[in-house]
């Protein structure tokens, strides 16, 4: 169970990576979920994977950390408000441009300090 | 347990509910209510201040959970000036947005009152989760406050900001899991004592997930590898909303300090000092760039956008030392570059009223009207900002200076910082004199009036940088004491033996 878990985190995160650096909008917003999802599993995770634990003190052999749960709640919730704020930002941004390019318009306005900011997303 | 210490969270969260409910009541009552809000929230922060100034720790545990179990918060003199500071601020930025740059936008002040709320649980959290969260509140609300303002100019800055700091939490987040997979506890006093007994592989977790908070909180505080979206993001805000977040990168400095001093400190075991040795040189760097962006400035706004990364590397650079002098030194000149930045980006914005079509940009243009005022503010900020006497900068700026010990970091930090010190005041002469001497023949369209909120506001933050030099041995003295306190971590950690309610017989 662990691998395939580590195995589905690695490949959420690995393609909301690679999503994220792409030049439009529209990818980059799936890549923030997707790694919004990785995230989340991994969170999860960090309570160790037990199955058939229960996380109250005297029913069971083998108990689950309750907390992981709550941060991961917490984390779901904040990840759903944001993404959809970036969903408007990103209509927003192709309302005004007419242009779905995260930089705003192409060619037009060419403005070189945008260049660098898309290498920051990756960090 | 005390209660007072939940009043600053609670103040602008009651005022930012009431906002978010009377959006089509008249603007003069959202006004004045909103005004009212931070007033009361400066009052609260003051009383504080003044029972943080004996030394000892206060704790608030909700629902009355007894820590490491339950969320935190804890005041402490350092929680307390960061208090202090943003609420002076917030006052000020929230006077001048009252001038008229509160209109076309019914949820401005509430979204401004939660910014604040977000901020104080940032300072006033003792727990590694419920910092993720206060960085969530404060950042939806700068998102809404950063796009507030007619025009399209934000839309790409916001995105880029926006998605950036959408990354930042997901890696908070992963480095939060990692630190909790091993030690099982989010409470900061608790982590300090856990980390100590942790070994092999879940030393090496522990030290991954540090070094990624450590990415986390220097891309709120904009160093050097991550701070590229703050000039284009803080230029093209609505001036109160761009002083207001003259504070936000504070956040992550202060989150550094926190964190770092607590969990990673010097008796940490195989994890003191972690990452230490990374932030000093980036942080002569990011202040090195910061020069040459305000050298390059095109516009007195940018030209103040880069001042906030001028100062951020300022900041770090002691802060990563790590003396007890040198933390000392950082805060005194936290406090003074914080205000002054403000006042600066609300200058910008005088000047941008005034001149017609020119705007703000460094270009020569008609003589603006309200010169003398105008300029008189601007050499204020200037001087204070650069750090030239007889202003707080140059007191600041000195302490730090003082603060290191000799070696190859005080040749370093000794050289840059002065030879930084002297481009930037190139950088503001040369945007003063292009601005306010060099005029051309012309007459001045419409300008704006230039109301008395605007005045007042401008004029207190610029000449709170006299107020720090009036004032200076006192805050000095506070400043000492609150690195004397961050340097003794075990008086932290007996956060951990305060009784709750209904134990204290």
């Amino acid at each position: 169970m662990e691998l395939v878990f580590a195995l589905v985190i690695g490949a959420l995160t690995s393609s909301g990576v690679y999503l994220l650096l792409r030049a439009r909008t529209f990818p980059v917003v799936v890549g923030l979920t997707l790694i919004s999802y990785g995230v989340n599993l991994f969170l999860f995770s960090s309570g160790r994977l037990t199955t058939g634990g229960q996380p109250i003190l005297g029913s069971t052999e083998s108990y689950s950390d309750p907390l992981p749960q709550a941060l991961v709640l917490t984390a779901i919730v904040i990840g759903f408000a944001m993404t959809a704020f970036v969903v408007v930002l990103s209509l927003r941004n192709l309302a005004d441009n007419e242009d779905d390019h995260v930089d705003g318009r192409q060619g037009e306005r060419p403005e070189k300090p945008e260049q660098k900011s898309e290498e920051e997303r990756s960090q | 347990m005390n209660h007072w210490l939940i009043a600053p969270i609670l103040i602008p969260l009651l005022g930012g509910v009431l906002q978010a409910f009377m959006g089509y009541a008249p603007i003069s009552l959202r006004r004045t209510l909103a005004l009212g809000t931070t007033v009361l929230l400066l009052v609260s922060t003051i009383v504080l201040l003044v029972m943080a100034n004996d030394g000892s720790y206060r704790l608030y545990a909700f629902g009355n959970w007894q820590p490491p179990f339950g969320i935190v918060l804890v005041l402490d003199r350092l929680a307390a000036m960061m208090l202090v500071m943003t609420a002076v601020l917030a006052l000020f930025a929230h006077l001048f947005s009252i001038g008229g740059a509160d209109e076309g936008n019914r949820q401005f002040h509430g979204l401004f009152l939660f910014q604040l709320m977000g901020l104080n649980i940032a300072f006033m959290t003792g727990d590694l989760f419920n910092l993720f969260v206060a960085f969530e509140v404060l950042l939806i609300a700068s998102y809404g406050l950063l796009m507030h303002g007619g025009g399209t100019a934000r839309t790409v800055p916001g995105l880029h900001y926006v998605v950036l700091n959408l990354v930042g939490s997901a890696v908070f987040l992963i480095s939060v899991g990692m630190i909790y997979s091993v030690t099982g506890t989010l409470n900061m006093a608790d982590l300090a004592i856990r980390v100590l007994l942790l070994s092999g592989e879940e030393l090496e977790l522990v030290k991954a997930g540090g070094m990624m908070l450590l990415v986390v909180f220097a891309l709120k505080a904009a160093l050097l590898p991550l701070s590229f979206w703050l000039p284009r993001a803080y230029a093209r805000a609505t001036a109160p909303v761009a002083a207001l977040f003259a504070v936000m990168t504070k956040v992550g400095i202060y989150a550094i300090l926190r964190v770092y001093l607590l969990i990673f400190g010097d008796d940490a075991g195989a994890l003191a000092n972690l990452g230490m040795d990374w932030l000093f040189p980036l942080a002569l760097i990011t202040l090195i760039m910061g020069v040459v962006g305000a050298l390059g400035a095109q516009s007195l706004k940018t030209l103040v956008a880069w001042q906030v990364i001028i100062s951020v590397g300022t900041l770090l650079a002691p802060i990563a030392l790590g003396s007890e002098e040198a933390i000392s030194a950082a805060l005194f000149y936290l406090l003074s570059t914080t205000w002054t930045v403000a006042g600066l980006f609300l200058v910008a914005e005088l000047v941008a009223s005034q001149r017609g079509s020119a705007l703000d940009k460094i270009v020569t243009a008609p003589r603006m009207r309200h010169r003398t005022l105008i300029s008189v503010l601007f050499l204020i900020g200037a001087v204070a900002a650069a750090g030239l006497p007889p202003l707080s900068g140059f007191f600041g700026k000195l302490l730090i200076l003082n603060s290191v010990t000799s070696g190859p970091e005080m040749a370093w930090l000794w050289s840059v910082l002065i030879i930084g010190s002297f481009f930037t005041i190139i950088a503001y002469s040369r945007a003063g004199s292009i601005v306010f001497w060099r005029t051309v023949d012309g007459h001045i369209e419409e300008p704006k009036p230039l109301g008395g909120n605007l005045r007042a506001a401008t004029g207190a933050l610029v000449g709170l940088s006299l107020v720090i030099v009036a004032f200076a041995g006192p805050i000095n003295e506070y400043t000492n004491a609150t690195a004397a306190q961050l340097q003794n971590r075990a008086a932290y950690l007996e956060i951990l033996q305060i009784p709750m309610v209904g134990e204290e017989n």
